[in-house]
C-alpha cells in the first residue's frame, strides 16, 4: 500500500519536474500585444490585410512589420483600438464598401443561351463568354455571395448578387472572385452608382439589356463635375458624390441608383439609415 | 478474331445510319463566305486583304503568324465585303474575312502540281504548310508541325485515323469508300516525309465497306489497314496508338515520345490535293445530320458557308430547334445559332429538337464507379471533379486531371447525370494558369 503510494507519487513528482523544467526550456516568447490585437480583429481570416488570417496580421503588426490600418472589415474602430494598443497614431482609410454594378437580372437583360452545367459562374463564363448577351453582366450563379465571409451578398430570385452596405466590411474577395468583373469597390459614404459595366455602344446595349448605360451624356450634361463617361460607359466621380443624386431621376434606362433611396429591385435588403454609419462599430 | 481495341471507353448508339450510305454531295455556293482567321489550334492567322480587294479561290487572305500557324485562303472567288469580328462556332465573334462570291469559283493563276519524288522534303512540307493543312478530325492542329518531329524523337511508326468513333459522324466514312486513291496517295508523301518503317491504317469494324475499299486501295503498297473494335474513343490518338501497336503515350507526352505520327484520312487527301495539284485547304466534308434535319446528308462544303446555309441545303429543320452541336454529339461544342461559319475542324453539325437531346437533372454521386470504368485515360473523374468543385486544384493535378482527354465517357455514362467533363476542365483550365503563372 505505502509502496504504491510512494512509487506512483515518485512517478508524478519526477513527470511534474520534468514538464515544469521543459516548459522553462522551451517556452516560446509571445508578445503580449500580439495577443491584445487579435483580440481586436475581427477573426473572420478573411485576408483583406494581405495576410493568411488574422493571427499572421497580428503578429506582423505587433512585429512592426504590417501596417496597423490594414483590417477593412474592422474598421476605424479596430484601427483606434490597434493604434491604442501600439501606442501609435493611425487613422483608418476611409470605409469602403463593395458593389455590383449591374442590375441586368434574368428578367431585365438577354440570355443568348440557355445554361445547364455547373452552378458557378466562373463555370460558366467558359461557355461561350457566360450565357448572359451582356459581356459585363452579372451571371447571377453566386460565386461571389458563396466566398463572401460576411454573408452580406444575396441573390435575387432572378439571378442578381446584391450587396448589402451594412454588412460589406470591404474585404475584396467577392471581386477576386467574380470571373466578370462585375464588382468593384467605392466609398461606402458613396449612395449614388452607375449600376452598369458594358462597355459595349449604346444600340448594343439597348439590344440586349433594358437597365444598361447607353452613355446618353444626360447624367454628365446635367451634373458635369459628378460623372464622366468612358468607352460608353458612364461612371459617378465619387469627389463629386453629393451632387451626383441630381442626375438619378434623369437616367434614361434607370442604370444610376441612390442606395439611399433602396436597393435594386428584387433584393430583400432595405434601405439603410444612415449610409454612413449603419452596421459600423464605432 | 478478337478485334484491336483499348481498355475503357464505351459504346453510344452509333446513328450513323442516316448519312453512312449518302453519297458526298456538293454543297452550293453560299450567298456570303465568312472565313474565321482563327481555324486552327496555335496563332490565328493576319488578315492580309482588304474591303474591296478582287481575291481568286485558293488566295491567301490570312498570312500565318509564327510557326505553329498557317495561312487561311479565300474558298471561291469574289470581292472582299468586310474584315471584322463575325459569329465563330467559339462562341464569340472573332476577326473573319467576308467574301461575297462572284459566282465564277475561278482558281488562282499559277496553280501547279508538284512531282513529290523530285522534290526535297523541306521545299513538300512547305507547300503543306503553304496549303494551310491542318488535322481534319477536329482538332486542327497544323500539319507541317506534327511533319517536322525533333531530331531527337525518331519516327518508326504511321498512323492513319480512318475511325470516325463518333456518333453521327460519316464524313471520313464517305470519304474513304469514295477517294481511297487520294488517301492512299496522300500516305506515300507523309511516309516519305516522315521516313516511317510503318504505316497502320486503322478503321473501326462497324464500316465493313470502308475496310473492304481500302485494303483494296493500299494492296501493293506498305500501308496496312486493320480493323478496330467498335468502341468510342477509340479515334482519340493516344488510344488509337495504344489499339493498334499497344503502346503508351507517357503522361504529359505527345505521340512522337513513342516514335508515332497520327494523321486524320481527311488530312492525308487533303495533303495529296496540296502536292499534287498545289491545291490550298479551301473545302472539307462534314456531315449534316441529326433528328431535327429533313434530309440528313455528307456534303462537300467551302470553308467559311454559314450554317444556316447548310441546314437550308439539307432540306431546313424539322420544328424548333433545341441543340446545335458542331462537331460529334460526345466532343462537338454547341452552337448559339446557325450564324457562325464552317471550319477547318468542322466534320459535321448536328441538329437536334426539344426533348431529343435529354439531360436529367444533376444528382449525388452514388460511387458506381462506371466513370472510372469508362475512362479510357484511366484517370478517376469523379475525385478530379469533386476536388474541382471545391476549388482543390492542386489535389485534382494530383489525380492527373491533365491526362483528361476530355472525351466525354465519364459524363455520358453517370447515372447522376454529373457534368464531369466540365468541372474536370475547370480544373485543368485553374492547373494550366497556376503554371502559366510559374
Amino acid at each position: 500500500m505505502l509502496a504504491s503510494i510512494l512509487s506512483l507519487g515518485g512517478i508524478g513528482l519526477l513527470a511534474a519536474l520534468a514538464l515544469g523544467l521543459a516548459a522553462r526550456k522551451f517556452a516560446v516568447e509571445v508578445d503580449p500585444r500580439e495577443l491584445a490585437i487579435l483580440e481586436v480583429l475581427s477573426g473572420a481570416n478573411c485576408g483583406a490585410c494581405g495576410y493568411p488570417g488574422c493571427g499572421a496580421y497580428a503578429k506582423a503588426v505587433a512585429g512592426g512589420t504590417a501596417d496597423p490600418t490594414l483590417c477593412t472589415p474592422g474598421g476605424a474602430g479596430t484601427v483606434a483600438q490597434i493604434a491604442h494598443i501600439l501606442g501609435v497614431e493611425a487613422t483608418a482609410a476611409e470605409p469602403q464598401v463593395a458593389v455590383v454594378r449591374c442590375q441586368g437580372d434574368n428578367d431585365r437583360a438577354k440570355l443568348k443561351y440557355h445554361y445547364l452545367g455547373i452552378y458557378d459562374c466562373t463555370a460558366a463564363q467558359r461557355i461561350a463568354d457566360g450565357p448572359k448577351s451582356c459581356p459585363g453582366g452579372c451571371l447571377g450563379l453566386g460565386t461571389c455571395a458563396r466566398v463572401c465571409p460576411f454573408g452580406a451578398i444575396e441573390m435575387t430570385a432572378a439571378g442578381l448578387a446584391v450587396i448589402s452596405r451594412e454588412k460589406c466590411t470591404g474585404c475584396r474577395k467577392c471581386i477576386a472572385a467574380c470571373p466578370r468583373q462585375v464588382i468593384a469597390m467605392a466609398p461606402l459614404r458613396a449612395t449614388v452608382h452607375v449600376l452598369c459595366n458594358s462597355q459595349d455602344k449604346g444600340a448594343l446595349v439597348r439590344k440586349y439589356c433594358q437597365v444598361g448605360c447607353i452613355a446618353c451624356q444626360i447624367c454628365h450634361k446635367t451634373v458635369p463635375a459628378a460623372y464622366v463617361i468612358e468607352n460608353s460607359l458612364a461612371r459617378v466621380v465619387y469627389e463629386h458624390q453629393e451632387e451626383a443624386a441630381a442626375a438619378v431621376a434623369k437616367c434614361p434606362t434607370r442604370c444610376i441608383r441612390d442606395f439611399a433611396e433602396g436597393y435594386p429591385e428584387g433584393s430583400r435588403f432595405s434601405a439603410p439609415t444612415c449610409p454612413t454609419t449603419a452596421g459600423r462599430a464605432a | 478474331m478478337r478485334l484491336k481495341s483499348f481498355p475503357g471507353g464505351l459504346h453510344p448508339p452509333d446513328n450513323k445510319q442516316f448519312t453512312a450510305h449518302k453519297a458526298i454531295v456538293d454543297c452550293p455556293l453560299p450567298a456570303e463566305l465568312v472565313i474565321p482567321l482563327s481555324q486552327h489550334i496555335g496563332a490565328p492567322a493576319d488578315a492580309c486583304v482588304k474591303v474591296g480587294d478582287l481575291v481568286a479561290k485558293g488566295e491567301v487572305v490570312g498570312q500565318a503568324r509564327g510557326f505553329v500557324s498557317v495561312p487561311v485562303h479565300a474558298s471561291t472567288s469574289g470581292a472582299v465585303v468586310a474584315v471584322e469580328p463575325r459569329p465563330h462556332p467559339a462562341g464569340k465573334p472573332l476577326p473573319a474575312v467576308v467574301i461575297k462570291p462572284d459566282g465564277e469559283d475561278r482558281w488562282i493563276d499559277g496553280l501547279a502540281g508538284i512531282p513529290a519524288e523530285e522534290q526535297d522534303d523541306e521545299s513538300l512540307r512547305d507547300r503543306i504548310r503553304a496549303a494551310g493543312i491542318v488535322g481534319l478530325g477536329g482538332a486542327t492542329f497544323p500539319t507541317h508541325v506534327k511533319l517536322t518531329p525533333p531530331g531527337d524523337k525518331p519516327i518508326d511508326t504511321l498512323i492513319l485515323n480512318g475511325v470516325e468513333c463518333e456518333p453521327y459522324l460519316t464524313a471520313d466514312h464517305r470519304l474513304m469508300l469514295e477517294n481511297p486513291e487520294r488517301i492512299v496517295d496522300g500516305i506515300t508523301i507523309l511516309q516519305r516525309l516522315l521516313g516511317v518503317r510503318r504505316t497502320l491504317l486503322g478503321i473501326e469494324a462497324n464500316k465493313p465497306d470502308a475496310i473492304a475499299v481500302m485494303t483494296k486501295a493500299c494492296a501493293g503498297t506498305s500501308i496496312e489497314v486493320v480493323a478496330l473494335a467498335v468502341k468510342y474513343p477509340q479515334g482519340a490518338e493516344k488510344q488509337l496508338i495504344l489499339a493498334l501497336i499497344g503502346k503508351e503515350v507517357p503522361s504529359g507526352g505527345l505521340p512522337m515520345d513513342v516514335g508515332v505520327v497520327v494523321q486524320n484520312v481527311g488530312t492525308a487527301a487533303a495533303v495529296a490535293d496540296a502536292v499534287r495539284h498545289g491545291r490550298p485547304l479551301v473545302e472539307r466534308i462534314a456531315t449534316v445530320s441529326g433528328p431535327a434535319i429533313a434530309n440528313p446528308q455528307n456534303l462537300r462544303v467551302r470553308i467559311g458557308t454559314p450554317l444556316s446555309h447548310l441546314v437550308a441545303v439539307c432540306g431546313g429543320a424539322k420544328g424548333e430547334l433545341a441543340k446545335i452541336i458542331m462537331g460529334g454529339p460526345m466532343m462537338g461544342s454547341a452552337q448559339l445559332g446557325l450564324e457562325a461559319p464552317v471550319t477547318r475542324g468542322t466534320s459535321g453539325l448536328l441538329l437536334f429538337g426539344p426533348g431529343q437531346f435529354p439531360r436529367a437533372p444533376e444528382g449525388p454521386c452514388i460511387r458506381c464507379g462506371r466513370c472510372v470504368r469508362a475512362c479510357p485515360a484511366h484517370i478517376l473523374p469523379t475525385a478530379i471533379a469533386a476536388c474541382a468543385r471545391l476549388d482543390r486544384f492542386d489535389e485534382a493535378e494530383g489525380f492527373d486531371a491533365m491526362d483528361c482527354i476530355e472525351c466525354g465517357c465519364c459524363t455520358y455514362t453517370c447515372p447522376a447525370a454529373i457534368p464531369l467533363v466540365q468541372a474536370i476542365r475547370q480544373a485543368k483550365a485553374a492547373i494550366l494558369a497556376k503554371r502559366r503563372k510559374g
